[in-house]
């Protein structure tokens, strides 16, 4: 069968994720299509979902404007699989401590934005993740951090704070699996 | 899980200022010269601001040497927004540079829109943990600059004008190299880069990838939202508006309507929408009158 992967695309890094989830089918044999969403309309056709980085402002402000928001919300109460990272867990979570993001609840989580300073702290480094055998190559990019967790599994922490959890089908991540070539994430969202 | 060796951290690496750059996408960079601005950008949608003491179009007026902006007048900007805040330095002035890093300028621009500190040599970027944009009018200055560190790239068009023409021209000639190398082979490409003074090895990247190996903004005179959906259309990854804003009759309506633009570049019908009822862009000066010694597309080549 054919999947079809929806990007959120209205702002962010989206062809990044759109690579990302292609190679990730194609090492399961499946082949994708990738729809990229930037109107209403589009989501309810999508098997999976991937919420790409940005700036969570934006992303937040331009998926309630265009009637995009009700619908991220419906595919996940069916039960349907949906990656978020960075500013896509920011709008993804329950709260973000900050009115200037409208988030979706999708996941039992709150964050706090820009946790780690700004972008000159940004930083990689190799990350243990639950379900992967090998370390992750995370790269943060004036990440949130996720502080506190409900009702949802984490799968990494870096120095003792969240930063990768799973909530039935939603995962999300404070790091950009996206950006690097490696798509184990993208895997354990979308094809286990 | 087992514990993460700190050791391992690494900050200011090329992955982590081009994904820095990559995060930019699809969003609309607005010129702000006070957190009062700073504020309205960022409720507008924008998805950073560029602190700076004027806008380009009062830098022409005002005429004079221009230079960083206040440090004191960027922190307050950068402590008044969550988005990120990026600030310009003099093309080779690499003292600016490092005060704008220290003061935690999320990415700085090596602009041609303040008098150059430097006749012949641009910032050497690599140095540095914060990423850069700079400007550049055709593929070999574009390669030249990504040589040299910079995580972005953006046209010059010509700033403070709001007039579009000279930021078309700019990534109309970029993509149209690009387009070339795409049917040449290894030697041609050595001698393009060669004769277009590139470097050999980021030449063949460009051709293998069919784009700038890093992101591609456009700049210098976007006025309107229809300005910056037809920059868009011509590929670019997403847009500077430096005095369009804030030299509008409605910053408001008008920050909000470039974002709505960006989003919906290709829908004619939404476009027709988002340009409606938003009062009166800059004024703005045609480029085709520019003489050549007021044009600032030429500073840092």
């Amino acid at each position: 069968m054919t999947l079809r992967a929806g990007v959120l695309a209205v702002q962010g890094d989206v062809s990044e994720h759109a690579e990302a989830v292609k190679s990730a089918a194609e090492t399961h044999g499946e082949g994708v299509d990738v729809v990229e969403i930037r109107e209403a309309g589009l989501v309810p056709e999508c098997d999976v979902l991937l919420l790409p980085g940005g700036e969570s402002t934006t992303i937040s402000r331009l998926i309630h404007r265009e009637g995009i928001a009700p619908e991220i919300r419906e595919h996940v109460a069916a039960d349907n699989p949906v990656l978020a990272t960075c500013a896509g867990l920011i709008v993804a979570a329950r709260d973000a401590g900050d009115e200037r993001v409208d988030t979706l609840d999708l996941l039992d989580i709150t964050v706090e934005r820009n946790a780690f300073g700004r972008q000159k702290d940004s930083f990689e480094a190799p990350l243990s993740v639950d379900g992967l055998d090998d370390p992750f190559q995370a790269v943060f990019i004036r990440a949130p951090v996720i502080s506190s967790v409900g009702d949802a599994d984490v799968l990494a922490t870096w120095e003792d704070r969240p930063v990768a959890v799973k909530d039935g089908p939603v995962v999300g991540t404070s790091f950009h699996p996206e950006l690097t070539g490696d798509h184990r994430i993208h895997d354990l969202a979308f094809f286990e | 899980m087992t514990e993460t060796d700190l050791e391992d951290l690494r900050r200011g690496t090329d992955l982590v200022k081009r994904g820095f750059a990559k995060m930019q996408k699809g969003g609309v960079i607005m010129d702000v010269v006070n957190p009062e601005q700073a504020r309205i950008a960022e409720d507008a949608g924008a998805v950073a601001v560029m602190a700076l003491e004027a806008v380009p179009a009062d830098i022409r007026k005002r005429g004079g040497v221009a230079r960083m902006a206040d440090p004191a007048d960027v922190e307050e900007i950068i402590d008044e927004v969550s988005i990120p805040v990026m600030g310009k330095s003099r093309i080779g002035h690499t003292k600016e540079a490092q005060i704008l890093e220290a003061i935690g300028v999320d990415m700085i621009d090596e602009s041609e829109v303040l008098t150059p500190a430097d006749d012949a040599y641009h910032i050497d970027k690599r140095e540095f943990t914060s990423p850069f944009v700079c400007g550049a009018r055709n593929l070999g200055e574009a390669l030249r600059r990504i040589d040299e560190g910079a995580a972005m790239i953006r046209t010059k068009g010509e700033a403070g004008t709001g007039d579009v023409n000279q930021a078309v021209h700019h990534q109309r000639t970029i993509k149209s190299a690009i387009r070339k190398l795409d049917g040449m082979s290894h030697e041609e490409r050595e001698a393009w880069a060669r004769e277009h003074e590139a470097p050999a090895e980021l030449v063949h990247e460009t051709a293998e990838m069919g784009r700038l190996p890093v992101v591609n903004f456009a700049a210098g005179g976007i006025a309107t939202p229809a300005d910056a959906a037809l920059m868009m259309h011509h590929e670019c990854d997403g847009i500077f508006v430096g005095s369009g804003i804030f030299g509008a009759e409605d910053p408001q309506a008008m920050g909000e309507a470039i974002v709505e633009a960006v989003n919906n570049w290709d829908d004619p019908e939404t476009l027709a929408a988002i340009a409606s009822n938003i009062g009166s862009g800059m004024k703005g000066d045609a480029n085709a009158d520019l003489p050549e010694d007021e044009q600032m597309q030429g500073r840092g080549v």
